[in-house]
């Protein structure tokens, strides 16, 4: 295998799973659930879109023939995270979850739950 | 070079699941164990593909597309019962 | 706002093409035979179901979608690399923030578009939307300024979007 695509690759593939490593990191360590949403759906999809786009440069190489169906997965994620981020995003308000001492406007999510306008 | 690159990768994405794992136990709410679920089960397709890559074929990527499919529909589902504790009303 | 299709046979081209590329990526080839049976898909599938779509604004102006469709992605990774910073700092340094954005356009499709940028790019959830789809409540992982994320919201991503579907 030349020696470029080798590196190109690898470069993804470590960037990608390191991005996936900080998202889980962040789910494991943030302070509450509202913070906690905000690792997982924008850490991961940068880190499957590297490791996705990894995948497709070495079938690309490996098979001779252009082959980008990985992007369909990367597209995927792309268009699903920001709906269950939003959906568990409700859940959470509807739950009345704790949210952290320091988050500034904590009446808003009170005013955001029962879908009113903020004053 | 590759193979290195492979090794650092899957043990980075089997870190997290265990990380994902811990949240999913500790919770303390029901939204946080589905947030875990669904970085759960992102970090699986990334196993999937780190998999497909090191032995070198295509085959994994229907398996890793449909793990994508069905995840997000239940987490979609899971939300939605908690939050009106019904599925279909 | 249409709701009188362009062209009878094609009554979404824009899905049309969608469904073709997806059909090609998905069997991962141009074969002649998949063209054809992925052009038939793409041409027969919108006519069956357009009877099922509720009428939304049409998308007016290709080049700035375009531009906006590459500007959130730059947007993307910058604010991956953001949230990693801030995710691997020290959590007590963070100042998490819920605020809400006053909303200039109101139909669905435009909104949902918005909400799911702001929710990919920097440091920001979109929540909730209340009711009269005036506004947009956002958690913020965090805020630095407040006017000045809710002008950069508004400047950057609304701005383009009403742009986009000329409402």
């Amino acid at each position: 295998m030349e020696f470029w695509i080798e590196l190109v690759v690898s470069v993804f593939l470590v960037a990608g799973a390191v991005f996936v490593f900080i998202g889980s990191l962040g789910l494991a360590k943030l302070p509450d659930f509202y913070t906690r949403l905000h690792a997982p759906t924008k850490a991961t999809t940068l880190g499957m879109g590297g490791l996705l786009a990894a995948s497709a440069i070495l079938m690309t190489y490996q098979q001779g023939h252009l082959s980008l169906h990985e992007l369909l997965i990367t597209l995927f994620l792309l268009i699903t995270a920001p709906v269950t981020a939003h959906m568990l995003a409700k859940t959470a308000m509807h739950h009345k979850l704790q949210i952290t001492e320091k988050t500034v406007d904590k009446e808003l999510s009170k005013r955001a739950r029962e879908r009113n306008t903020p004053t | 070079m590759l193979n290195t690159a492979i090794t650092i990768a899957t043990t980075l994405v089997c870190i997290s699941l265990i990380l994902n794992l811990w949240r999913l136990f500790k919770g303390p709410s029901r939204p946080d164990r589905i947030l875990a679920l669904d970085t759960m089960y992102i970090n699986s397709i990334a196993l999937i593909i780190l998999f497909g890559i090191a032995s070198g074929t295509a085959l994994y990527f229907e398996a890793a597309l449909l793990i994508a499919m069905l995840g997000f529909v239940s987490t979609a589902a899971m939300c939605k019962y908690i939050l009106r504790g019904d599925l279909i009303e | 706002m249409k709701s009188q299709p362009r062209f009878r046979l094609l009554p979404m081209p824009i899905h049309s093409l969608l469904l073709f590329v997806v059909w090609l990526l998905l069997n991962n080839t141009v074969a002649p035979g998949h063209l054809v049976l992925g052009a038939f898909l793409a041409l027969v599938i919108p006519l069956l179901t357009s009877g099922m779509q509720s009428p939304q604004p049409s998308f007016h102006k290709p080049l700035v979608t375009f531009r906006y469709a590459l500007m959130v992605i730059a947007d993307i990774i910058v604010a991956n690399f953001e949230v990693a910073l801030l995710v691997i700092g020290p959590s007590k340094k963070l100042n998490p923030a819920f605020i809400a954005v006053p909303l200039d356009i109101q139909y669905e499709l435009p909104i949902t578009i918005l909400a799911s940028t702001v929710s990919l790019t920097p440091g920001t959830v979109s929540a909730e939307i209340s009711e009269d789809k005036q506004w947009l409540y956002v958690h913020v992982l965090h805020m630095t300024n407040k006017d000045e994320l809710i002008a950069l919201i508004k400047q950057r991503y609304e701005k383009p979007l009403m742009e986009i579907f000329e409402c």
